[in-house]
């Protein structure tokens, strides 16, 4: 266990321990019929930390994800949110209390303008409000002003990602879940993603990343988790986290 | 020159009834991807409420206002009552519980309003008309036409415009992302019966004023007309659902002009005919939209 890094008890502790833990997930499980997605997982994450979660294809960081929100089926465990638990709310009650995601894929409206997906991201906010914070994302994403009318499905893959951001965004949470947002962009676009994360960090946006990208990942999150078949194999500071235990995660030998 | 001018006012005016229906059925479809085939039975809850209110002398303003509240209702009700738990059923089971609330609605109307038709009694301006040289224009077709192109307008403007417009394109193009804006999915399922419920009243004042008695079965027709012009036009999409209203309207205005009288009585076979062979050269309708929700990952 000692290569997978003596972390497991830190895991649970933000990185700034004075910064008030406003995401807690305690012994959650997530299963999709008889498939166990995600087993007894712990995980905190404190107010204007990056946590990024990390492990290779299935296993099970989308479906944390997923679980946080209300989409996947959890089966055991709670979570809180700010001190409320939100473990049977329905994923609309859970985003409205502030908590947004960007989906894997991005899964903007295609058909809809740029400008239409936004006014659904910020669906709780009235016309004066929203057009306020529409206006606030235009220097982060230059991209809204000048594609404001275009429909969403025909803008390049890097301009969707900015998009789904912005949409995700702009209803102001205070909990941001980005579920692979590198995931099949050219590799100067992928830079653009990254540098919007780290903008978002200066503006104090609290943020759990997916991402396959773990190198990356890892420069711009203050924590990490590595996931393993379901389950956290290794956890704690980002500078910490030893490139060999991930390595090890995602080549499916950790813990062997 | 008249003729040809009177057969085209005519099949704008049943155009415009088939649309109205089209976008009925094509609103609910392409949000729970349920063909509500009692969607002709709200279209005879309006029109037996028509019936009772002019009866007992209510104005036909007021008739006609109740009419199209008695629909809604019906419609709030049908999802509340039988299609809320079967929301994430498979598409099979859905169709055939629409089947099953279509014939026991049909039953329910015959115990209470009997099989034999009930007179509507219709105002006197629904004959009137004026004259246009040799061609006689009814203010009802007049009437149909305005108010069925306001009405497409207000919609195109609804679903443009406001968020929960917004929300029912998004929700037709898919559910779940929709959900993750925070938009409550009830809200929008509610949202669209409202909205077909209120176009299937709406229809069968029209419908109504140009067939003026009800039967319990009095929706089936209408309701079938109005699928077919979303298949025509491409299921789940609500432009489709006019354009395919108002071809299908074309096609029998049209057939019925050319072929002789012996043929008439064969008229629907000949229009579900061409039909057929249209859906043959295009099987996802003119407009051929797309079914799944996950092709754009």
């Amino acid at each position: 266990m000692s290569s997978l890094g003596n972390q497991k008890d830190s895991s649970a502790s933000p990185a700034n321990p004075a910064a008030e833990v406003i995401l807690r997930a305690t012994g959650l499980a997530v299963a999709y019929g008889a498939v166990e997605a995600v087993r007894n997982l712990d995980l905190e994450v404190a107010a204007g930390e990056i946590v990024v979660l990390l492990g290779a294809n299935g296993a099970g960081k989308s479906s944390m994800l997923n679980a946080i929100v209300g989409l996947s089926p959890r089966v055991g465990g709670s979570i809180t949110f700010e001190g409320h638990d939100i473990t049977r709310k329905s994923t609309e009650m859970i985003v409205r209390s502030g908590i947004s995601l960007v989906p894997e894929g991005r899964r903007l409206f295609s058909n809809m303008t740029v400008r239409e997906n936004l006014r659904l991201g910020g669906a709780a906010l009235g016309l004066a409000e929203f057009e306020r914070e529409f206006e606030r994302l235009h220097d982060l994403f230059p991209i809204l002003r000048k594609r404001a009318d275009s429909q969403a499905g025909l803008l390049s893959g890097g301009e969707q990602q900015q998009v789904a951001i912005a949409r995700a965004l702009v209803g102001r949470p205070r909990l941001l879940l980005l579920d692979e947002p590198s995931l099949g962009l050219a590799p100067i676009i992928v830079n653009r993603v990254f540098e919007i994360i780290e903008e978002l960090r200066r503006r104090k946006v609290t943020i759990l990343l997916v991402e396959q990208n773990a190198e990356r990942a890892l420069k711009i999150a203050d924590r990490g988790y590595v996931m393993s078949n379901g389950v956290v194999e290794a956890a704690g500071r980002a500078a910490d986290l030893q490139t060999s235990a991930i390595e090890n995660a995602y080549l499916g030998t950790a813990g062997a | 020159m008249e003729l040809m001018l009177q057969q085209l006012i005519n099949a704008v005016s049943l155009g415009s009834i088939y649309a109205l229906v089209a976008l009925g059925v094509a609103i609910v479809f392409s949000i729970l991807r349920l063909a509500n085939f009692a969607h002709g039975e709200l279209m005879t809850v309006a029109g037996y409420t028509l019936y009772a209110t002019l009866l007992a002398g209510v104005h036909w303003l007021l008739a006609a206002v109740a009419a199209i509240a008695a629909s809604v209702i019906a419609a709030l009700l049908l999802e509340r009552v039988a299609y809320r738990r079967l929301r994430s059923a498979n598409p099979l089971t859905l169709l055939i519980t629409s089947f099953a609330v279509s014939v026991a609605l049909q039953s329910l109307f015959l115990l209470f309003f009997g099989a034999r038709p009930k007179g509507i009694e219709l105002p006197a301006f629904v004959d009137a008309g004026f004259r246009i040289g040799q061609l006689r224009v009814q203010w009802l077709d007049v009437f149909i036409i305005v108010i069925t192109g306001l009405i497409v307008l207000s919609l195109h403007l609804f679903l443009k415009k406001t968020v929960i417009g917004l929300a029912l394109r998004s929700a037709a193009d898919d559910f779940r992302t929709t959900r993750l804006m925070g938009i409550k999915a009830n809200a929008v399922v509610v949202g669209a019966f409202m909205l077909s419920g209120a176009l299937a009243g709406i229809a069968a004042l029209f419908y109504f004023a140009t067939v003026p008695n009800v039967v319990p079965s009095s929706g089936f027709e209408p309701m079938l007309k109005g699928f077919i012009a979303c298949v025509i036009g491409g299921l789940g999409s609500l432009p489709a659902a006019v354009v395919g209203g108002f071809l299908l309207a074309f096609l029998e205005v049209g057939s019925d002009a050319i072929l002789s009288n012996s043929l008439s009585p064969y008229l629907d076979a000949i229009v579900f005919g061409i039909a057929i062979i249209l859906l043959r050269w295009r099987p996802g309708g003119l407009f051929g939209v797309r079914m799944t929700e996950d092709l754009r990952v």
